[in-house]
Order: structure tokens, then C-alpha cells, then sequence
């Protein structure tokens, strides 16, 4: 065998190990999906939205849990959004390139990838303790902030970047100081990509249950939130509770409660290809 | 009898006035010793220039000869650039450039300037065109829109986009799109027009179209251009300037230059010997 018919070999074999690695991971998706809508798809109806938790099974729904994930997205965005996107523009836009931009740039990385659990404990000491706001939406809602600020910070930097400088020289030279160029040009051309960032990390934050059991977030709560300042539960941790309970109808219910949260997760990411799609499509 | 005698007079002297005024015009753009570094490469070794109001003057050189570097400190495009320090005066309408006072942005409405690619913003045509009104602040649609059609026709493209102003400007021709920056940059009224390589991204006939441009520009505006096209300094250029590892070598008319350069560099490059 000489050697074009060897590298010849080597690439269909790593090709076909690929399709292999591929198809696992579709097959385990697939299985799970499939396990969760046999189980759960039966038990989604009107009532399992609106109702409020409840001791037996078939009676209880997720409202509460449903109503608490929004508020919290709800004020997630409106604190992580801003200052995230703020410190992005800045870092890629004011700050120097030095060492000590380096230096910081490798750490909001860095912070992307501690663990949540982290955040909740940090969240736990500042917001609830420090300030005083108790196991409340609000210090819910800081602490997810807390733990998605270097997606939006990494996400909105790099979309700047993809802005193409000529566009920025362009600007300059008709006369446009350093605000109006970053109002105008950089903004809009790189909203698509700081959008999607910002909605992939809510995406993430939905999806989050660890720093928010830490923060004090109860598994069951009577009532729906009604103000930023109230006790609150989310949807993974309702159906956290509902997985630890014997009962049969309480999987159920769980099943259910996942296949909406999938539900949201997928629409909140679809969304965010939409974006991604559009903004691509721009620069043609 | 003797007013008619007078009046005659009267005119020849006024018309020698002018004559004269056009002669001893005050430079546009006076350069002296200036110097230009990246962190330590000298990228332009002193350098003094003037060059006159309602002139074209082209800047030729191989490639790395600092003079798109050169056209760049004319609007101050190079204070972007970290490593970037300036030694030396530039002197636009006997006002020095880079004193500290300077607001770069009204430098910038008088200086304008037009890429080597054709940069439309991914925005309607209209709004392309009317953005230097805008940052200026300018809130009157009637007079937006008198400018936006004026500079549209003066690079000629009114005819074709008329119909079209709410296109994205992204969706002309390059040429088409070169043209549009053009606008753009007449939009705002400057007195003078620096091109980097304008042409250089652009057909034959869109290259054309850009040069007769030029030629009618300049009775309005001072251009600067920076070419690689030998043939296009000579053609639309009354003033060249050759530039040789940061440094002028040469600058003179540009029937000077390109017919009786008195240095032996600039013959070899004009005549494809090296370059």
C-alpha cells in the first residue's frame, strides 16, 4: 500500500468515526426527548399551567414555578443586559489595549466558566446577606446576572469586533465623533450578534438551578411572584422537587414540566439563530 | 466720454487682481518637516509640502512609502492608531492641524476622505448620504433631502438611484458604490477630498466614471489622491508627488514628473524599472 492510498484510508476512516461520534450524540439526544414526551406530553394541558402547586399529583401544576422563571428572566435582562453589553462597548471600544487589558479580557473568560454554583454562594453572601434582600426575586435575579455578565460581555465584545473597520473609518472621516459612531454604525450592525449572545445566556440562565437553590429559592411556593421583593420558585427547581417525590403522577409531572422548559430553551435559541441569520445576511 | 474711457480700465485692473490672486494663492495644505513613527519604525522621514487650493495632486510610491500614511495625517485619521506619533506642523488654510484646541471632527467636515473600498454603511442609500448631515445635527428634512439629491448628482449617480433611495447602498455596483461614498463625503461640504487608492477595487469603466469625476471636483475642492495607476496620476493629477521609504523624493508638475524628473529614483519608477 503506498502512501496516497494510506492517507486515502486514514481520511475515510476518520470520516466515518465522525459520522459514528455524530450520530451518538443525536441517538442520546433523541432517546431523551422521546422518554420525556412519552412520559410527560399527556399531562400538558391548560390546567397543568395555570394551576398552583398542589400535594396530589394530577391536581397540581407549575404556575408558580412558571411565573417565577419569567420574573426572573424579566429582571435578569433588564440588569445583565445593560451592563453587560456597557462594559462590552467599552472594553473594545475606550479601553487601552494593554497588558492589563489582556490580562483582563482572559479573566471575564475565565469567569464564564466557574461554576454556578460559585455565583450562588457569592449571591448568597452579597445580595441576600449583605443587602438585605432576602431569598427574593430580586437577589435571584442578581445572582444569574452576576453568572451570565461574561457571556454578554464575550459575546457583545466579539460582535463589535466583526464590525468591519471600514465602516468605523468611514464614519470618522464624514466628522463623527467616537459616540455617534458607536450609536449609529457599530450598534446597529452589530446588534444581531449582541442579541444573540445576550439570548443564548438567558437561554442559559432559565435553565439554571444550583446558584438559585442556594440563593434561598423554595421548591414550593403558594403564589405566584408579585413583586420583585417576594419569595419565588423557579421551573428546573419545581421540577427537581417533583423528581425526589414517590409518587408515579409526580414523574409525570415532571416530564411535563421539562418538555416546557425544553420548550422554552428551544424557542429562546431559535430566536437567537433568527438573529444570527439576519445579521449574516447584512453584511452580503 | 470719459466714464466710457474709465470703465475698460477699471476691468483689466480688476481681472489682473484675479490673476494675480490665483497665482500667490496661499497654499491649501502646508507641510513642514513632519515627521510620522510606529512605535520605532520611521514611517515618514520630514517631510515639507504645500499644495494649492483647486489642484489634484497625486501621491505615488511602491507599496509601505508611507503615503497613504502621509494623505492620512490630513484629517487626522492616523490618531486611531495606538503606536502612532507625529512630529512636524500641517498647516490647512494657515491653521496648524495638530495643535491641542483643534476639534478633530470639524477638521473632519472640512477634510474628507474616500477609501480604497468602496465602505457604504449597511443603510439605504438616502441615509448613507444624508449621515454627515445627521451627526451634525441637522433636523431639516427639506434641506436634507435638497443636499442628498445635489450630492447625487454631482458624482452623477442621482439618475440611477433616484427611484431607488431607500435601497440599501449595499446592493450597487462597486463602482456605483464608490461613487456613493463620494456623495457621501460632498455631502458634508468639505474643501478638500483625500482619496486612498480610490480606484483601485473598481473595473475600467467604473474607474473612468471616477476620473472624470475628479476632474470636474476640483473646480469646487483641493483633491489628494493616492494612486497605483501611473497612468491615472498622469492623467487627472496637475501636481505629483513621488514618496520612497517614507521619504519625498520628488515634487513637481505633473507633466514635470512624468516627462523630466530631476531625480534618477523617480525615472526608474515611473518607467516600471523598479516599484
Amino acid at each position: 500500500m503506498n502512501s496516497i492510498q494510506k492517507n486515502r484510508l486514514k481520511d475515510q476512516a476518520f470520516k466515518y468515526w465522525g459520522i459514528c461520534c455524530t450520530c451518538m450524540g443525536l441517538a442520546l439526544l433523541i432517546i431523551f426527548i422521546g422518554d420525556i414526551l412519552i412520559d410527560g406530553i399527556q399531562r400538558i394541558d391548560w390546567g397543568f399551567i395555570t394551576s398552583l402547586p398542589s400535594r396530589k399529583p394530577e391536581k397540581s401544576g407549575i404556575y408558580t414555578a412558571l411565573m417565577g422563571s419569567i420574573w426572573i428572566l424579566f429582571f435578569t435582562t433588564i440588569i445583565a443586559f445593560p451592563i453587560g453589553v456597557a462594559a462590552g462597548i467599552y472594553l473594545e471600544e475606550y479601553g487601552k489595549k494593554n497588558k492589563l487589558a489582556g490580562i483582563l479580557e482572559i479573566n471575564i473568560s475565565n469567569l464564564a466558566g466557574v461554576p454556578s454554583i460559585i455565583y450562588g454562594l457569592l449571591g448568597l453572601e452579597v445580595f441576600v446577606r449583605i443587602m438585605n434582600l432576602g431569598a427574593s426575586v430580586l437577589a435571584g435575579s442578581l445572582t444569574l446576572s452576576l453568572l451570565i455578565l461574561p457571556i454578554v460581555i464575550v459575546a457583545t465584545r466579539e460582535s463589535i469586533k466583526a464590525v468591519p473597520s471600514s465602516i468605523k473609518d468611514a464614519s470618522y472621516a464624514l466628522g463623527a465623533s467616537k459616540w455617534q459612531t458607536i450609536w449609529y454604525q457599530i450598534l446597529p450592525a452589530s446588534s444581531g450578534g449582541i442579541l444573540t449572545g445576550v439570548i443564548l445566556a438567558l437561554s442559559r440562565a432559565v435553565g439554571e438551578t444550583a446558584p438559585l437553590i442556594v440563593v434561598g429559592a423554595l421548591a414550593y411556593v403558594p403564589f405566584a411572584p408579585e413583586s420583585p421583593m417576594d419569595e419565588f420558585s423557579v421551573l428546573p427547581i419545581q421540577i427537581f422537587n417533583w423528581i425526589s417525590r414517590p409518587q408515579h403522577g409526580f414523574i409525570e409531572n415532571a416530564a411535563a414540566a421539562i418538555i416546557i422548559l425544553l420548550f422554552i430553551t428551544f424557542m429562546m435559541n431559535g430566536i437567537a439563530v433568527y438573529f444570527r441569520n439576519k445579521w449574516q445576511s447584512k453584511w452580503k | 466720454m470719459e466714464i466710457s474711457m474709465e470703465k475698460p480700465i477699471d476691468e483689466v485692473i480688476v481681472l489682473d487682481n484675479i490673476i494675480d490672486l490665483s497665482l500667490k494663492k496661499t497654499p491649501k495644505i502646508a507641510v513642514s518637516n513632519v515627521k510620522v513613527w510606529y512605535d520605532d519604525f520611521q514611517a515618514i522621514k520630514g517631510i515639507d509640502m504645500e499644495i494649492k487650493p483647486n489642484t489634484v495632486t497625486a501621491f505615488i510610491g511602491p507599496s509601505g512609502c508611507g503615503k497613504s500614511t502621509f494623505l492620512r495625517l490630513f484629517n487626522r485619521m492616523n490618531d486611531y492608531v495606538d503606536s502612532f506619533k507625529m512630529e512636524g506642523k500641517i498647516k490647512i488654510d494657515s491653521k496648524n492641524i495638530y495643535k491641542k484646541k483643534i476639534n478633530v471632527e470639524e477638521l473632519r467636515k472640512e477634510v474628507g476622505m474616500v477609501f480604497q473600498k468602496p465602505n457604504p454603511f449597511p443603510k439605504s442609500i438616502f441615509e448613507n448620504v444624508a449621515y454627515g448631515l445627521k451627526i451634525q445635527g441637522i433636523k431639516d428634512k427639506k434641506f436634507i433631502k435638497e443636499r442628498v439629491e445635489s450630492s447625487l448628482k454631482q458624482v452623477a449617480l442621482w439618475n440611477e438611484v433616484k427611484d431607488n433611495l431607500n435601497k440599501s447602498g449595499l446592493a450597487l455596483s462597486g463602482g456605483q458604490q464608490q461613487r456613493l461614498c463620494i456623495a457621501r463625503t460632498l455631502a458634508v461640504e468639505p474643501s478638500i477630498i483625500l482619496m486612498d487608492e480610490p480606484t483601485s477595487a473598481l473595473d475600467p469603466i467604473s474607474t473612468a466614471k471616477i476620473e472624470e469625476l475628479i476632474f470636474e471636483l476640483k473646480k469646487k475642492y483641493t483633491i489628494v489622491i493616492v494612486t497605483h495607476n501611473m497612468q491615472q496620476a498622469s492623467r487627472i493629477s496637475d501636481y505629483t508627488a513621488f514618496f520612497y521609504l517614507g521619504a519625498l523624493i520628488e515634487f513637481d508638475k505633473t507633466k514635470t514628473i512624468f516627462t523630466n524628473p530631476s531625480k534618477e529614483q523617480t525615472e526608474n519608477y515611473i518607467t516600471g524599472r523598479f516599484g
